[in-house]
């Protein structure tokens, strides 16, 4: 079983992305479940979405509290959320930001990071910050867990038309190509 | 109809959606909804369904819930097969045609999006809004997963429409955590689900039909002449098709896994109940949790289990009593509370199943899950402990609050 936790502000598509990464994972034959933290999430305000992956059925439907790895879509998110909460030795993070990712402040339990300037690539093809799909690039790109042609294909058979599908395929490219990586040690 | 079953196809989908597509293979012939959450991106997939022509029903989309059941009851008058879905305060503003509609004997099937109620102000699920409904002659039952929100739906209709049932049937599932909770779900085929329903006769008794002039719902009652034993006999047909309701439950669920392959327990679920001492009963999608809990607490050698109540109108009382009679004590997880005994509805079930079947042993009161809260695997190995230490005969006074200290 591998715990995932989304975190991102209202507005982003934090829940649609976790939508579209359940059904490329299930696509690949896993089994899955996505679950949206709930209320009135106003635009701007912090929201989180959970996920199980497994390669049999999965029952629990709780929220997650250990997560093995971490997306978060916001570059500021973490100011205000301890995204970090319940993460356990080896873990993984996948940041939406810009820089070096050697100058992330991040618990010495993380392993492994990827960077990805979602917002850049999003202001550059939606022309608004919307990140979600660019960084399920960038989470395909950093965890291996989903391939980047099923993430695609799920795009492409979501809610996505036209101009916006082009979009979408676009961002979710170049977050998996646009993404650094780095290994950490990833101890208690 | 052949005994083979037929694979479906796979999609990834919130219970919401599942509801909703459950409800299109039903082909019913008018949805009136009026959106509530979390119940409203069920009617907006179901809108979409008919707008796109996939779902060939009107939609009325009405000034709210009052208005949406009594219209729905004119339209199974006439004839139709209905849908609706409701939530917390949308069920409480349709409680008047809500409590009519059994003794009209008029089928139906309506998902409760189950929310806890008001107050404090809340908008996350909870049973308390069903629990609420429990004794106005409804069908309940109660879904854990995904897919059993889509397949209780269509079996819903068989069970509503049955000829000796003509009862509607609320098939609840969590606000939240299966609303908006996405998984793989398989989608059944149309024709499976045409041939399993069959054709339909909803206003055979009772009918707005030119053809046929009837006077429907007259005064009836009162302590002279023939009100009283026709009052009467009015009740009593309606609480027997009740008790009958659990065979015809029984059934339909076995017909479903004949034709889908998908078993669900149509009552109760035992689940490792075999050498269990304990059990905990639970309800609704929390089960999930509660059976990753006993597997982890079997591999360290205690011997637990766990009894999942599906139909909880009518409750199910041989099968709750034959579950019982497995274990030495339980304890029950309940999603809402019953303000007037201090516990919870579910537990007040099954003190009463104890009692009229002689059975004598501990059985606890746990509350959890209220207003959205989460009951995790960590919570049930908690529950399992104080029901292990009632057994030794330290037995609470009260009920446990699972979330009181998160």
């Amino acid at each position: 079983m591998t715990e995932i936790r989304i975190h991102g502000r209202g507005g982003q598509g934090a829940v649609l992305a976790s939508g579209l990464l359940a059904q490329a994972m299930a696509d690949e034959g896993r089994h899955v479940v996505a679950i949206p933290s709930f209320g009135f999430e106003r635009r701007g305000a912090p929201v989180a979405c959970f996920m199980r992956v497994e390669d049999k059925p999965i029952r629990a439907m709780t929220n997650i509290y250990k997560p093995d790895i971490i997306l978060c879509i916001d570059p500021t998110v973490s100011k205000v959320v301890n995204i970090f909460e319940g993460m356990g030795p080896g873990g993984i993070l996948v940041q939406a930001g810009k820089g070096d990712p050697s100058a992330l402040a991040v618990p010495p339990v993380v392993a492994k990071i990827g960077l990805c300037d979602a917002v850049g690539i999003a202001l550059a093809i939606f022309k608004r910050p919307i990140t979600n799909t660019v960084m399920l690039g960038a989470f395909a790109r950093t965890t291996g867990l989903v391939s980047l042609a099923a993430l695609k294909s799920a795009i492409e058979g979501g809610e996505f038309r036209d101009a916006g599908l082009k979009q979408n395929l676009e961002a979710v490219e170049r977050g998996y190509h646009e993404t650094q990586l780095l290994a950490l040690k990833g101890t208690a | 109809m052949t005994a083979m079953t037929k694979p479906g196809k796979v999609v990834v989908l919130d219970g919401n959606e599942a509801a909703a597509k459950g409800v299109a293979l039903a082909r019913p012939d008018v949805v009136a909804v009026y959106p509530i959450t979390p119940q409203s991106s069920l009617v907006e997939h179901l809108s979409s369904l008919i707008a796109s022509g996939e779902l060939d029903a009107e939609l009325m989309n009405v000034e709210g819930e009052h208005s949406v059941l009594s219209a729905l009851q004119g339209a199974a008058l006439a004839g139709a097969r209905t849908y609706t879905a409701t939530s917390g305060p949308g069920l409480a503003f349709m409680f008047e045609p809500y409590i009519r509609q059994p003794g009209l004997r008029l089928p139906m099937v309506a998902s409760l999006v189950t929310r806890d109620t008001l107050t404090p102000q809340c908008v996350w699920g909870g049973h308390q809004d069903a629990m609420l409904v429990r004794e106005c002659g409804w069908i309940h039952m109660y879904c854990e997963t995904v897919q059993e929100i889509l397949d209780s739906v269509i079996m819903g209709y068989k069970v509503a429409e049955h000829p000796e049932i003509m009862l509607p049937v609320n098939v609840n599932h969590d606000g939240n955590y299966l609303s908006f909770g996405v998984t793989r779900c398989e989608i059944p085929e149309q024709g499976l689900v045409d041939d399993f329903l069959g054709p339909k006769n909803i206003n055979w008794h009772a009918a707005l039909d030119p053809e046929r002039p009837m006077s429907v719902d007259p005064l009836t009652g009162n302590a002279g002449g023939a009100g009283p034993s026709m009052f009467v006999r009015y009740r009593k047909g309606q609480t027997e098709a009740m008790a009958h309701a659990l065979d015809i439950i029984a059934e339909v669920h076995a017909d479903w896994a004949k034709r889908t392959g998908r078993h669900h327990a149509p009552l109760v679920e035992e689940y490792r109940l075999e050498g269990a001492e304990v059990a905990l009963i639970t309800l609704g999608s929390m089960t999930g949790a509660a059976k990753d809990c006993c597997d982890a607490l079997r591999a360290g050698g205690r011997k637990v289990g766990v009894i999942k109540v599906k139909t909880y109108r009518p409750f199910p009382v041989a099968a709750m009593a034959r579950a019982l009679s497995q274990v030495k004590a339980v304890g029950v997880m309940d999603r809402s509370v019953s303000y007037g005994w201090n516990s919870g509805p579910m537990h007040q079930d099954t003190l009463t199943v104890l009692g009229k079947t002689g059975l004598r042993m501990p059985c606890l009161s746990f509350i959890g899950g209220l207003a959205g809260a989460d009951i995790t695997e960590a919570h049930f190995e908690r529950a399992y402990d104080a029901v292990f230490k009632a057994v030794s005969g330290d037995m609470p006074p009260g009920p446990l609050w699972v979330n009181e200290k998160d």
